[in-house]
């Protein structure tokens, strides 16, 4: 990608419908999680923040499917999902524990016109956990754009060893905050009002990406340190479950 | 039919009749879905309008809208993102109450859902009379919370549930179809789960 991403959303609904995407990489960087990187057949360019929907089908036509965040860039020629295994998953455990690079998937998109970045405006990212694979999309764009000063991140997650994608994300200066390990000489605990205070500017669009207990705490600390509700936008996703 | 992914053979083999092709049950739990931080709105500060193409533009304070007749849902909802959640028991009062207090012109055949917060959900007229869709505060006997669109919520049970809008505040009739929030961001202009009008030209 050499210029800007246009503020048309031309991306939203998916372009057509199901396309074949052949399984070109399998890895498991981090533990009950999947990186995908996926040859879609007649693939359409994505915005960064948008996502695809993947599709399974049994030998008796049963089908079942789900959405997951992009992480790539667009200019990637290939298309990456990072997946997070749910116990009691049925997309995320046959990606996870099934899947081999030459298995062919169905998968729709990109999706999405809501919770996506132009590639031009400054933009504030908060993720829960696995909540960060739209930003890593939005961080890789970035640098091809190099446009990299526009974007802040802060990140809460367990452990470091859960975080996908940490060091591309520490290189690129993002504030990690750990909740149940201590790192350095901060002790273990969650992202705070005053983790958000340098990092926010007005002119800022912000994106919270996270499971809804961390979607809730983190558009709750937005909203004390006086960040209009109206520049916040937020991805939840998972279980209406445990926050980060 | 799509070819078999190798090595998938589906683990709820039991399926449901109540459940839309494509959707699983979520059972017990109750996902919550929104794009924008969850306003807490006190009751007393809640207002719902019926505006637009009608003979008498009418606002019902809670209190107001609480002394309508009241009525109850007992039913399935079904979220796009693929959950469905079965027998769940909403009550308020139905949309057709308030629709003949204000009367609807003859040329009213849309309705666009408007939030506190601004969201949008665009819906035809017919699919929020007669019988098929109200405003809710309570869920299961309690006051709706606000992650789940307390105090107020629409909600339009036999559409995908991204039209049900959280913290309704207004409903205005209009001639013509005009996109939504999501509607706009690529989901389907009417949204009926049992033919997955899940995207725009689905």
């Amino acid at each position: 990608m050499t210029e800007a991403l246009g503020a048309d959303v031309v991306g939203a609904a998916p372009s057509g419908g199901w396309r074949s995407a052949v399984v070109a990489g399998v890895r498991r960087p981090v533990p009950r999680s999947v990186q995908l990187r996926l040859d879609v057949e007649d693939r359409v360019d994505h915005l960064p923040g948008q996502h695809y929907v993947v599709r399974l089908t049994a030998p008796d036509g049963y089908t079942a499917q789900r959405s997951y965040s992009i992480a790539s860039a667009p200019g990637d020629p290939l298309l990456e999902l990072f997946v997070e295994r749910l116990d009691d998953g049925e997309v995320s455990t046959h990606l996870a524990d099934v899947v081999e690079p030459g298995d062919v998937l169905e998968v729709r998109g990109p999706i999405g016109g809501w919770f996506v970045w132009d590639g031009e405006s400054p933009a504030l990212l908060l993720a829960g956990g696995s909540g960060v694979v739209p930003f890593v999309s939005m961080l890789r764009t970035a640098r091809a754009l190099r446009r990299t000063d526009l974007l802040r991140i802060a990140v809460s997650v367990r452990t470091l060893e859960q975080l996908p994608y940490a060091d591309e994300l520490l290189q690129a200066g993002a504030l990690v905050v750990t909740t149940r390990e201590a790192r350095g000489i901060r002790p273990a605990g969650r992202l705070t009002g005053a983790d958000l205070v340098p990092l926010w500017e007005p002119g800022q669009t912000v994106y919270v990406c996270g499971s809804g207990g961390f979607a809730e705490s983190a558009t709750g600390l937005l909203v004390e340190l006086g960040v209009p509700p109206s520049v916040i936008r937020v991805e939840r996703f998972g279980p209406s479950g445990a926050p980060v | 039919m799509p070819t078999p992914t190798r090595g998938f053979l589906g683990r709820r083999r039991e399926r449901d009749p109540r459940l839309p092709p494509g959707q699983y049950d979520v059972g017990g739990d109750w996902p919550v879905l929104t794009a924008e931080p969850t306003p807490r709105i006190a009751p007393e500060t809640w207002s719902i309008t019926v505006d637009g193409l009608v003979e008498q533009p009418t606002t019902w304070s809670w209190d107001e809208a609480h002394r309508l007749p009241p009525s109850e849902y007992r039913g399935d909802i079904h979220c796009v993102t693929t959950w469905s959640k079965l027998d769940t028991r909403f009550s308020g009062v139905s949309v057709d109450t308030l629709l003949e207090a204000a009367r609807p012109t003859a040329e009213a055949h849309f309705v666009m859902a408007t939030s506190r917060t601004g969201y949008t959900a665009n819906l035809p007229l017919a699919d929020v009379t007669g019988g098929k869709a109200w405003l809710v505060w309570d869920f299961d006997g309690r006051p709706l919370t606000p992650e789940h669109g307390g105090p107020v919520r629409l909600l339009v049970p036999h559409l995908y549930f991204w039209k049900s809008a959280k913290w309704v505040s207004r409903l205005t009739l209009l001639t013509r179809d005009q996109p939504g929030f999501w509607e706009q961001n690529g989901y389907h202009d009417r949204g009926d789960p049992w033919r997955q009008q899940r995207y725009q030209g689905d």
